[in-house]
């Protein structure tokens, strides 16, 4: 019987028809920026270097760290390492047994999200 | 009949072979983040864009060299911590073990580089 039945059985949730949720989003972003800013450290550290070795080397990495490709990258990691920040602090929250609840973690969701936004919108004014 | 404690045959023990200690580092660095991050933001968005006299200049303050390195230490330390978590989540056997080495070697690569710089640039 389980045979003749094999190919017509629901499946599990599929991601092609899984709808993503805030609380599930926010967490792999969180994720996601870790790993990034773990990437872009990279950019930081080879300018650092090259500040200390000769003004060619500084020269080049400061010169692509500024053009309008670097200021993109410049803002979304400045995006990145504020909703990473924003994110952690939620983890000490739930690991301190508090807002485990759906609706809270959401409202924080939501907050890491707008908060990321405006504190890179001020960075991005101030400097 | 078993003599060892429930503790004594937990600890040492987990998946990692580090019980809870990844856990606790990441709940500490975390927690330092709140403070580092808008240190580092602020201290880098003062030198970003300066000329090479003036980022060399900036670095021989003792705040903002101190600062920096604290930071990078904070920060790199922790993103390793994260992008370890999501290989041990992903990446399994041989190759997830040779992934972990290759992540922790880049990150204290990087750690050990942004400290000379530091150094060579504040002194």
């Amino acid at each position: 019987m389980a045979e003749t039945q094999s190919g017509n059985r629901p499946l599990s949730p599929h991601l092609q028809i899984y709808r993503p949720q805030l609380t599930s989003m926010s967490s792999i972003m969180v994720r996601a920026t870790g790993i990034a800013l773990f990437g872009l450290s990279i950019l930081l550290i080879w300018w650092l270097l090259a500040a200390a070795t000769s003004p060619g080397a500084f020269a080049f990495i400061d010169g692509l760290m500024r053009s309008w490709v670097g200021d993109v990258v410049m803002l979304g990691a400045t995006w990145a390492i504020f909703y990473h920040m924003l994110g952690r602090l939620r983890h000490v929250i739930w690991d301190f047994g508090y807002c485990l609840d759906v609706p809270t973690s959401e409202k924080m969701a939501m907050g890491m999200f707008g908060l990321a936004t405006v504190l890179t919108a001020v960075v991005a004014v101030v400097f | 009949m078993k003599y060892a404690t429930d503790r004594k045959r937990a600890e040492g023990l987990g998946s990692g072979r580090q019980g809870t200690a990844h856990h606790w580092e990441m709940l500490v660095s975390s927690m330092a983040l709140l403070v580092v991050v808008p240190a580092f933001v602020i201290t880098f968005g003062l030198v970003f864009g300066g000329s090479h006299g003036e980022v060399q200049a900036f670095f021989s303050h003792p705040v903002a060299a101190i600062v920096s390195a604290l930071s990078l230490i904070v920060i790199i330390r922790h993103v390793m911590n994260e992008t370890l978590e999501a290989v041990e989540d992903y990446i399994h056997g041989l190759a997830g073990k040779l992934t972990i080495v290759a992540v922790t070697a880049l990150a204290y690569t990087l750690i050990a580089t942004g400290l000379f710089a530091l150094a060579k640039l504040a002194l």
